[in-house]
């Protein structure tokens, strides 16, 4: 019994880093359509934020928490410079985008080899993070479950502001159909910067989380990026709710099939999962159903 | 209010609109004819910037709005009601006239009412979603959206093809009622001859890209305009 709530816990947690990662790009990828390879850059920059933060706030607490909004400007000013200059300029063009954003991504990894040199770096975890709380007869490591909190107070701040808010009903509108949008008065391109902002920033967020995990270095965004797609995928393109339940799957799934193999082992299987899945389910987890096309 | 002059409009490179001159003065309602295909819809599309002009120009209030993007005419006064009852279909039907009400800033609310004043109908569906309400009830949805724009003009592409006889009379209604009411001038594509004639004070016929015959509106004219269209 303490070995399945153990394993639920670690797929838990596995899910809540994935979900974090995939997250901005659920709306980057999933809202917008745009293939964003540089996404685990953005990841990457957010991580570092933390890192150079730390070198002026001694205390590693106020630290952290002063890295996690400024991570997220971090990440959503990278996000927007690239839509601006790059992505903008080729929408409807996804093979161009992948390509572009890939040789971004290589270019955002040389920069921070050069900036802070190739071995990784540690950011310090704060002391109220250390240590674990026991639940259940396990101890549960305090730094998980700030970031499985985190994850879930993410999915739920940008829920609403997709729900309630007039940036998350233009940004709902222009997906849908841009050409109604523009002439209902909203101007997509503004909201198509906003929107990749948003979700860059969200990029910034998840590597600061990911600091508490470990030491991070220039390629930590090339670890995530193709599971942050598959969760996207796996999930169903434009739901964010798809993209909750893909992640916390994939995570339990993941942590089973490491538990009973080995984690190279675990991985194959988890892709054979999601392929079969998708051989059924092509549209994936959540699909949306409407009367109209429109 | 509108005029059109000399527009060429085509796709890829394929021209579909041949210098068409269409004006739409001040508070008229002005109707376009032609059979499938004749170019209506490039026309509007361009009308409203959602196709480039290859040239000529589009005036809006004495002023060259060629090259403004479609949601600048918009907020300039240009609101466009596109063909097949569109609607964001995953918003609910408040969401759909909250977005337009949104950008409209603090008119926005009251203007919103006034739309729901219009289309009572639509008050009972508002947290519904857009895409599973009827085609009439999306279309009458598509109109009030429009008109929370606060529109000086108010372009409408076949506002009632293919939806059922008894909503048609409600939008026959609501587009009378509002070239009626002052100020609002009306650019209207439409197959029903007969009401188009009879709402508007001027009329075109289109004929593959250009137009074929024009004068003014009234019901009396259905036998020249039919004849024009070899109907």
């Amino acid at each position: 019994m303490d070995a399945l709530f153990s394993q639920l816990f670690a797929g838990l947690s596995l899910g809540s880093v994935l979900l974090l990662a995939a997250l901005g790009l659920a709306l980057t990828f999933g809202q917008m359509g745009v293939i964003n390879m540089a996404h685990g850059e953005f990841i990457m920059a957010g991580a570092y934020t933390a890192f150079v933060l730390q070198a002026f706030i001694p205390d590693a607490g106020v630290s952290l928490l002063v890295a996690l909004p400024v991570g997220f400007v971090v990440g959503g000013l990278l996000g927007l410079l690239l839509e601006v200059t790059l992505i903008s300029r080729m929408y409807r063009r996804p093979l161009d985008t992948l390509l572009v954003t890939f040789g971004v991504a290589l270019v955002l990894q040389q920069l921070a080899r050069d900036v802070f040199g190739a071995p990784n770096v540690d950011v310090r975890a704060p002391a109220w993070l250390s240590g674990a709380v026991p639940f259940l007869g396990m101890n549960l490591p305090k730094t998980r479950l700030f970031i499985l909190g985190l994850a879930i107070a993410c999915v739920v701040v940008l829920s609403l502001v997709l729900k309630l808010t007039s940036l998350g009903r233009r940004i709902r509108a222009t997906v849908q159909n841009r050409d109604l949008a523009e002439t209902s008065g909203v101007s997509t391109r503004a909201t198509d910067r906003l929107t990749f902002f948003v979700g860059s920033g969200i990029a910034g967020i998840a590597g600061v989380a990911l600091t508490l995990l470990g030491s991070i270095g220039p390629t930590l965004g090339t670890n995530y990026i193709v599971d942050a797609f598959l969760v996207v995928v796996v999930g169903g393109i434009g739901q964010l709710k798809g993209a909750v339940i893909a992640a916390f799957s994939l995570g339990l799934l993941q942590a089973t099939f490491e538990y009973s193999t080995t984690a190279s082992l675990a991985k194959v299987l988890l892709f054979v999962v999601i392929v079969a899945f998708l051989q059924v389910r092509p549209q994936g987890l959540v699909s949306v159903r409407t009367r109209s096309l429109a | 209010m509108l005029e059109l002059r000399g527009v060429h409009v085509g796709y890829g490179r394929t021209a579909v609109v041949h210098g068409v001159d269409v004006e739409v003065p001040d508070g008229a309602v002005v109707a376009v004819m032609g059979h499938n295909g004749a170019g209506k819809t490039t026309l509007l599309r361009a009308a409203v910037g959602l196709l480039p002009v290859r040239s000529g120009k589009v005036l809006l209030g004495g002023e060259d709005v060629t090259r403004w993007r479609p949601h600048q005419r918009v907020r300039a006064g240009l609101a466009y009601v596109p063909q097949g009852q569109q609607s964001f279909g995953q918003l609910t039907a408040r969401e759909n006239l909250q977005l337009v009400a949104d950008v409209a800033g603090s008119a926005g609310a009251r203007r919103l009412d006034e739309a729901l004043d219009l289309f009572p109908a639509l008050r009972e569906l508002l947290g519904r979603r857009a895409g599973l309400l009827s085609g009439g009830q999306r279309q009458q949805l598509a109109i009030a959206r429009a008109l929370i724009t606060g529109p000086r003009l108010i372009v409408l592409d076949e506002p009632t093809e293919g939806i059922q006889p008894s909503v048609v009379a409600e939008i026959e209604d609501a587009i009378v009622q509002l070239a009626g009411a002052g100020g609002l001038s009306v650019l209207l594509v439409e197959q029903h001859v007969g009401f188009a004639l009879a709402a508007s004070s001027r009329y075109y016929v289109l004929e593959s890209g250009r137009v074929t015959a024009d004068g003014v509106g009234g019901a009396e004219q259905e036998g020249d305009v039919r004849a024009a269209m070899a109907i």
